[in-house]
């Protein structure tokens, strides 16, 4: 039960990541576009600034919980590497509580303000007289804040589990930063060598 | 509402619960949202117009639309596409055939593809494990001594976060409000000095202790030279001319750095295809890695950003600020006292959050010192690098280990790393006694 509520959030969280991860396909090809309209035919875009920083600004918020659900965010885990793996667990438990549900509970209602304002005169960009509009993008922040919640539950149930069993439940798994892909594949290697 | 003891007891908790090793952007988030609440807090309010929740808004779309980070998924697409483009191999070969005539060519050939690899990528542990595997187990079989062999793919592979085009310095321009253009222009001469340091003493350890890295194998040696050239036409100068060209385009304003980084991107994926290493798979990779990496530097930012106003608006910049001030310090005693801090907080942190968290603490201080900070960033900039490989941080050193054969002690490759962490010192003292390295190119490309 906890732990398919775990991997239904998990699996919300990576869909909505790897869809907005695409933007920075988007975000080369237009940015290039535009550098190639304007040098090669004299003739600059009105659109590509807003789109850029539209882009990677949706990409971001939106895979901040996706990044959460694989371990990506930034930790200084000299010390905390070394504990038993439930004393990590309880001191996490406490930490989400007090240290990250008062953040992204105030990047939810916060946000929903601050979006709802902005949708509801339909705000554009004063940045060219195109008017791209940009309240979809401040709508994202409660969005994004949404996500993280889930994601924070998802991660507090870990915690459960690993203090009921001793050990940390398994992460999905995509794709991981290559240094670490080649030392696992070494690692392994060696260990077959060793058998053999 | 200013109370400095506060703000100081905040500076501290944060430094506390972050040691415990929990993420450290929602720290940043949730201590700006709580210590803000109480700071902003009037009797006659209701909960939610509290101005904090107002801040935190304004501080995350100030995030979200800064033309200034856009460069940054743009740069790193470009590294995690270079990085699975299956080019580092013939790098490397195509450079050890150039360079055999040099005293201990190998380990010349292994700093420069280091450098080159790591200058396009950004990314260190990849060039790092890469290199591990490839020249690391080749340079030993050739003879090379283990120390020599791990201190240049670790020190080599170092540079890239320091070379332009790097993240690392569009975060500091992001930080610090200094113009990113003039950052890589002032990096250049100090970055360039740096690998120049490196290889001169590399050559110097191969002529006066020829033991240590012996000359190479005469089979290396048939080639004709037009097939020398060649191989470093087809290998060597399509990574040369990207990197070149973004960077160009940078420095002579033909372009912002998030222009240039898109087209360095879209540049990537067309090498990446023209050595057939293009593959679905691998552009999927590289586009969630992008998303990730991105995710975890720019939370940063919107934590650190609400932190800091909020801490500023307590009145804790002004505390170290009359605290600094009241030392009494002349320039060099200030910079050695901010870059021994910086130094130990590369111990258990990351550049990362050094930069974007802990550097915004002494930037206030710079005018009243008298210290440019576009001489800072840089100095920061070679500072971090030592981090990498000094342990107990020593990512490279880790990374290096990691992929290493395993007679080959973590301890072996610390000690390798020590000649190059002291030629970073080195490169500090120099640009601190001739700050024309830092200024003349920014002078000449921008003059006032």
């Amino acid at each position: 039960m906890i732990r398919s509520v775990i991997k239904t959030i998990d699996l919300l969280n990576k869909s909505v990541g790897h869809a907005f991860a695409w933007c920075i396909v988007i975000l080369t090809l237009g940015v290039s576009y535009e550098v190639f309209v304007r040098y090669a035919l004299r003739d600059p875009t009105s659109w590509a600034f807003d789109l850029s920083y539209i882009l990677y600004g949706a990409m971001f918020i939106m895979s901040g919980a996706y990044t959460l659900s694989r371990g990506g965010h930034v930790r200084a885990d000299i010390f905390y590497r070394r504990w038993p793996k439930r004393i990590q667990a309880g001191l996490e438990l406490v930490l989400y509580f007090v240290f990250f549900f008062p953040g992204v509970l105030a990047l939810v209602i916060a946000g929903w303000g601050y979006g709802t304002e902005s949708m509801s005169i339909k705000e554009v960009s004063v940045n060219s007289p195109v008017g791209v509009p940009i309240w979809p993008l401040k709508m994202l922040i409660p969005a994004a804040g949404v996500l993280l919640t889930l994601q924070g539950i998802a991660e507090v149930l870990r915690c459960l589990l690993c203090l009921a069993e001793g050990n940390w439940p398994a992460r999905l798994h995509d794709v991981d930063e290559l240094e670490n892909q080649l030392v696992q594949l070494h690692t392994s290697e060696q260990a077959k060598g060793a058998h053999s | 509402m200013s109370n400095p003891h506060l703000a100081l007891l905040m500076l501290g908790l944060f430094i506390f619960i972050i040691m415990l090793g929990f993420p450290i952007a929602f720290t940043l988030m949730a201590m700006g949202v709580g210590f803000g609440y109480y700071a902003y807090y009037q009797l006659d309010q209701s909960f939610f117009d509290n101005r904090v929740f107002y801040l935190f808004t304004q501080n995350t779309f100030s995030v979200m639309n800064s033309d200034i980070l856009v460069a940054i998924p743009l740069f790193l697409f470009m590294g995690y596409m270079i990085e699975r483009s299956n080019i580092l191999d013939k790098l490397f070969l195509s450079l050890q055939v150039a360079f055999r005539r040099v005293p201990g060519a190998m380990a010349i050939a292994a700093l420069v593809t280091c450098a080159l690899f790591a200058t396009a990528t950004g990314i260190v542990g990849a060039v790092v494990t890469l290199m591990g595997l490839l020249a690391f187990p080749a340079m030993l079989k050739a003879g090379y001594d283990q120390k020599v062999s791990a201190g240049v793919i670790c020190a080599g592979g170092t540079l890239g976060i320091l070379i332009p085009p790097s993240i690392m310095l569009i975060v500091y321009g992001a930080t610090a409000g200094v113009s990113v253009v003039k950052l890589y222009a002032a990096a250049l001469l100090p970055g360039s000095l740096l690998a120049g340091l490196y290889m001169v003493y590399v050559v110097i350890v191969a002529i006066l202790r020829p033991k240590l890295m012996p000359a190479l194998p005469k089979d290396l040696g048939v080639m004709s030279f037009t097939a020398v050239v060649l191989l470093l036409l087809k290998a060597f100068l399509p990574l040369a001319v990207l990197i070149m060209s973004v960077l160009g385009a940078i420095l002579f304003g033909l372009a912002t750095p998030s222009e240039a980084a898109a087209i360095g991107a879209l540049g990537s994926v067309v090498l990446a295809a023209a050595y057939r290493a293009m593959s679905w798979l691998k552009l999927r990779e590289a586009v969630y890695l992008t998303a990730r990496t991105t995710a975890m530097v720019c939370y940063l930012f919107v934590g650190s950003w609400l932190f800091s106003s909020i801490f500023s608006y307590l009145g804790g910049e002004g505390v170290i600020k009359d605290f600094v001030l009241g030392m009494d310090l002349n320039p060099v005693t200030f910079l050695l006292m901010t870059q021994l801090i910086i130094f130990l907080l590369g111990w258990p942190l990351k550049w990362s959050e050094i930069i974007i968290i802990f550097v915004p603490i002494f930037l206030p201080l710079l005018p009243h010192i008298g210290v440019d900070p576009l001489l800072f960033g840089i100095l920061v900039a070679l500072n971090l690098q030592t981090s990498f490989l000094t342990p107990p941080m020593a990512m490279s050193a880790y990374y290096l280990k990691g992929v290493a054969p395993p007679q080959v002690l973590l301890s072996t490759i610390f000690r390798g790393c020590l000649p190059f962490v002291s030629m970073v010192f080195v490169a500090m003292a120099a640009i601190y006694v001739f700050p024309k390295l830092v200024f003349w190119l920014p002078e000449v490309l921008y003059s006032r």
